[in-house]
């Protein structure tokens, strides 16, 4: 019953136990290094300048919409305006822009590599790779890895600037406060711990979306619906885990 | 050569290899030959690794599979090759880079002495000036001239053919099975081909393992399959009316 419920590929435990495993042959040494520094490049850029856009974009709006609702709060409180420049900084810095940036990008980062390795699973090209002595668990994944945790926290920082942006079109240009109240909402009640928070959090989700999207796609069986599957999981997944991480992260690091 | 002893494999309750004994041997074209479901993949993708047997052993040359390290592994991996049914070419590289990648992985020789090698494989595949086109803007009989040139770029002392002729027509099958049969000689390399192409059984067929359902059901060369009276054999050869008609033809003149 014990050994089934461990050696069974439905149970979580067997996954859990081969992911765990999988790290020895991922963060092996490289055969050739320029080639792992190249891919590595290549990620980064895919990733980085891939996700620039949407990650602008939402975090525009992200911005935008908290200063607003937390104007509409305040309507009714003693609470001087230049809260909303505060509270749209605090708010972008700690939670909404890491963990957002974050959700988006296990969407969009995610199962573009569950489905890239996926394919080269299908095709035999890690198959190929292997006979030609290539460790594929390292060549395929530990770039994208390492890719994951340098871009993502650049993409988390612009994600923050550009919310607080987004907060001050929508509360100067809009008409609910100036900009002077909104500049010294923003220059408040700084506490630097809250941008190592940020950080922290960057850093561990972009690890989770990395690499519970390509052992996803890496161990990948069959054909094309197990492919859409796995992509499908590689979201799932990492949303669950990036919510239960946050959660984590929030007791650890404010108590 | 490459040496199997006793060799199975299960999946779960299925048993698909049930203790094959086969030497493939150097310098000449070893086919794997059965019907579909006989065991033919499952016994090449033991002798190159991505399968571990069950029960038995595969030796390269004195080298016992089950007892290299991983480091090992990885040595001897740098001296095989292999042809897959699918070419499994990189989409993203163009034909040169996908050449070349095993020479940038591996290699330390100099770019010049790299793009020496691979100039050298495309022309050996007669392949010259296709070095910058994209696997999906060449024919398939190209891909498989690629994948050779790709299988061969680094040396090696072993080839795996998996089905290379499959989804080709005859005349570009047989420059394929030419192609492969002129580099295990060149090279003196231990070649093994898995196949369901007759043509090649007859033409290139040096050293045949038939399997059926999991065994060992004949061994032999090309030259030995019309006078063999094995039923097994013949009914796969000959499978089909037209093939039976000639061989009987080709008895007859004897």
């Amino acid at each position: 019953m014990l050994g089934h419920l461990l050696n069974s590929e439905k149970s979580v435990f067997y996954h859990l136990g081969r992911f765990v495993g999988w790290h020895t042959k991922i963060f092996s040494k490289p055969e050739n290094w320029r080639m792992y520094y190249k891919e590595i490049i290549r990620q980064m850029y895919d990733i980085g300048i891939g996700s620039l856009t949407i990650v602008t974009i939402i975090s525009i709006f992200i911005g935008a919409v908290t200063a607003i609702q937390f104007s509409y709060q305040l309507s009714d409180s003693f609470l001087p305006d230049f809260y909303i420049g505060y509270v749209v900084r605090d708010m972008m810095i700690i939670e909404l822009a890491v963990t957002f940036t974050s959700l988006v990008l296990a969407g969009k980062v995610g199962s573009n590599m569950a489905a890239e390795i996926g394919g080269m699973r299908q095709k035999e090209h890690i198959d190929a790779m292997e006979l030609m002595g290539v460790n594929t668990s390292a060549y395929v994944v530990m770039p994208k890895i390492l890719a994951g945790l340098i871009v993502i926290p650049m993409l988390v920082s612009v994600s923050a600037i550009v919310g607080i942006g987004g907060g001050y079109f929508a509360s100067v240009w809009g008409g609910i406060i100036s900009e002077a109240d909104y500049i010294k909402g923003l220059r408040s009640f700084f506490i630097p711990w809250n941008v190592v928070m940020m950080y922290v959090k960057a850093i561990v989700f972009a690890y989770i979306i990395t690499s519970v999207s390509c052992y996803q796609g890496y161990f990948v069986k069959g054909g094309s619906i197990e492919l859409g599957q796995a992509s499908t999981r590689a979201v799932v997944y990492s949303d669950i885990l990036i919510l239960i991480a946050d959660f984590i992260i929030a007791i650890i690091l404010t108590s | 050569m490459i040496r199997v002893e006793g060799l199975q494999k299960s999946f779960g309750e299925v048993e698909v290899l049930k203790g094959i004994d086969f030497t493939f041997e150097t310098g000449k074209n070893n086919l794997i030959i059965g019907k579909s479901g006989a065991g033919k993949t499952v016994l090449l993708k033991n002798l190159v690794g991505l399968f571990a047997p069950t029960k038995g052993e595969i030796y390269y040359n004195d080298l016992k599979f089950s007892s290299l390290d991983r480091k090992q592994i990885q040595e001897l991996r740098m001296q095989m090759g292999m042809l897959f049914q699918g070419n499994a070419l990189f989409d993203s590289m163009t034909v040169e880079e996908n050449i070349r990648f095993p020479l940038d992985m591996f290699s330390t020789k100099t770019m010049k002495e790299k793009q020496d090698r691979v100039n050298y494989c495309l022309e050996r595949v007669s392949l010259e000036g296709s070095n910058h086109k994209y696997p999906s803007e060449i024919s398939g009989g190209m891909q498989k001239r690629v994948g050779i040139a790709r299988a061969i770029v680094l040396n090696p002392k072993y080839l795996f053919c998996d089905e290379p002729n499959s989804g080709l027509d005859p005349k570009t099958a047989i420059t394929i099975d030419e192609l492969i049969s002129d580099i295990t000689k060149e090279f003196n390399i231990t070649t093994v081909i898995n196949t369901h192409d007759m043509n090649s059984v007859m033409e290139i067929g040096e050293n045949i393992c038939l399997l059926e359902k999991g065994k060992l059901a004949w061994q032999g060369s090309n030259q030995e399959v019309l006078s063999n009276g094995n039923d097994i054999l013949h009914d796969f050869i000959f499978a089909s009316p037209f093939l039976k008609r000639l061989k009987d033809q080709a008895i007859s003149k004897q």
